[in-house]
């Protein structure tokens, strides 16, 4: 059991693809407040923007639906509130469908608060001269292919949301720890200038954020470190209280393992410089925290620090950039590698021969050298499986690899099995700018009535 | 004689853009110096030659008794363009614990 002066935030979700039943475990035994799906990688707003040209109803996160066919019956009950990015590129579009699905499950008539106002593509049109971040060359070199361009927002709104009483808040692109400092700023007044507290919500939502990665997930390994019944491992919460101390636990009776060593490698995790790690509310610095096991799954998080925030939103622009194709195709037994090799060259000549050329090109001897490279050094596997992958404009040239790996089959050295049908994708690459937040415009609109 | 970092400490690899992010973290706090000794950015560049063309920062984090690596021009484009099976790398923490050091002992 907890207190009562403590608020309880778990973490449901830490990709769109996450594992769905631990979140169900996490509202019915967790005893939590709020439960928090943090579903956009990188691409996936422009990826559902796409889906939204296509369909204006569409271009939220598709595992909506899932997700909250599953979880809102206990959480209407138990009044946990959700906090979600799953609006992605649409999220009027994903607070309607989320409304839909509350009055199909016979929970009546469910309000949502909608954070807007990170979509800022028609803001950056007109600012070409804006450089990017990852290469310092101005936005007006990728604005003709352009899809979506999105700020990512903080906690200042997604707090604001809440203020609203809304069962649900829904978003498209936020910070992932705000997601979750948010609700500790609504629970507890805390203010930006409220740097310590902002500072120990921050690191807290920077663990919380991967799920299982607190919890023995992308962790394990036999005999070096063990993982107890890690098939049925939980999810993660944050114990809060209003001075800014926190303790982060997970789902009692559950599989995994919370720790200091599971939740430093989460602190750590793509992080950077760890004295500066920015976020829409903060900069963050990670070098003063200590962690320290309380009892068995329960980890006390204190003395993170912070400096104020910048004056800037991150911005993600994400563009089409032609086409990636790729084929696979395997050699068993004697010489595997060299047939292996020799198909390899032979793909590339057929290629070549038929003009096709690309902007990047590579060939992988998976058992060898698809991770880690440095084929030369490494031993010969029994089996080998041949992946040749090129990025192009032309679709057809995209294609004609996987085409190529496949006719091995007849085309090529003896013995190749296996090989896969041809793969084309769109490639949708992403780079950044900075945005000053006083041109952007956060804002909360409520669908349905409080 | 030597040692793997593997032995003295765990590691996870993380991503942003084309830059992978590596940790290494000591399982006892008394090898924190030694790896601080050792485990060099030009250690490091070395294991990761033919992956990464840099270049490496190490940030060193004693109250978590770890390191952070972070290593640029790692992801060949970074995971939105990378014609890599790993696009992110997360597998290149395996690539760091294997690193050979001179023995402590």
């Amino acid at each position: 059991m907890r207190s009562k002066d403590t608020v309880r935030v778990g973490s449901g979700a830490g990709t769109s693809d996450d594992r769905m039943v631990p979140a169900l475990e996490l509202a019915e035994r967790g005893d939590i407040d709020y439960l928090v799906f943090e579903c956009l990688a990188e691409r996936t707003v422009s990826r559902e923007n796409l889906s939204r040209s296509k369909d204006p109803n569409q271009g939220y996160a598709p595992s909506l639906h899932a997700r909250l066919r599953m979880v809102l019956p206990t959480c209407i009950e138990k009044k946990i509130r959700i906090v979600s990015n799953m609006g992605a590129a649409n999220p009027v579009g994903g607070a309607r469908a989320a409304r839909k699905e509350a009055a199909e499950l016979g929970l009546g008539d469910v309000p949502v608060a909608v954070v807007l106002g990170d979509d800022v593509s028609s803001l950056v049109q007109h600012k070409g001269e804006l450089r990017l971040i990852e290469n310092g060359e101005p936005l007006e070199s990728i604005l003709p292919k352009m899809i979506s361009a999105n700020a990512y927002l903080g906690a200042d709104v997604v707090c604001e949301a809440l203020n609203t009483g809304a069962p649900i808040v829904l978003s498209g692109r936020v910070a992932d720890p705000s997601l979750f400092l948010a609700p500790m700023m609504h629970e507890f007044g805390w203010a930006y200038d409220d740097l310590a507290k902002i500072a120990q919500g921050t690191a807290a939502g920077h663990l919380l954020e991967c799920t299982a990665s607190v919890t023995g997930g992308c962790f394990g390994w036999p005999g070096k470190k063990d993982v107890p019944d890690l098939a049925r491992n939980g999810f993660p919460f944050a114990d809060v209280k209003a001075d800014g101390s926190i303790v982060i636990s997970k789902t009692p009776d559950t599989g995994g393992r919370l720790d200091v060593m599971t939740c430093t490698e989460q602190l750590i995790y793509e992080i950077h410089d760890p004295t500066a790690y920015i976020t829409p509310d903060c900069v963050l610095d990670i070098s003063t925290i200590a962690l320290t096991q309380e009892t068995s799954d329960r980890v006390r998080l204190a003395n993170a620090t912070a400096r104020p925030a910048t004056l800037t939103y991150k911005v993600n622009v994400g563009y089409a950039d032609g086409y990636i194709g790729e084929g696979e195709v395997s050699y068993g037994g004697i010489d595997a590698v060299a047939r292996a090799k020799w198909a390899a060259e032979i793909v590339k000549e057929r290629l070549k021969l038929q003009g096709f050329t690309y902007d990047d090109f590579r060939v992988d001897l998976i058992g060898m050298s698809s991770l880690h490279d440095n084929l030369e050094s490494r031993p010969e596997p029994y089996e080998v499986r041949l992946r040749m992958a090129g990025r192009t404009h032309n679709r057809k040239a995209a294609h004609a690899i996987g085409f190529e790996v496949r006719a091995l089959h007849m085309h090529g050295p003896g013995g190749a099995g296996g090989a896969c049908e041809p793969r084309v994708r769109d490639v949708l690459a992403v780079k950044s700018v900075l945005l000053p937040k006083n041109t952007v415009n956060p804002q909360v609109v409520v669908e349905g009535s409080l | 004689m030597s040692i793997r970092v593997y032995d003295l400490a765990h590691s996870r690899a993380g991503d942003k853009g084309n830059t992978s992010n590596i940790s290494v973290i000591c399982y006892d706090a008394k090898h924190w110096e030694f790896l601080e000794r050792e485990l060099t950015v030009e250690r490091v560049a070395q294991a990761f030659r033919h992956i990464a063309k840099g270049p490496i920062r190490r940030y060193p984090l004693r109250n978590l008794r770890a390191f952070n690596f972070v290593i640029e021009n790692a992801l060949a484009g970074g995971v939105t363009i990378s014609l890599a099976q790993d696009i992110h790398g997360k597998s290149y923490s395996n690539v760091m614990l294997a690193i050979e050091l001179p023995d402590p002992k």
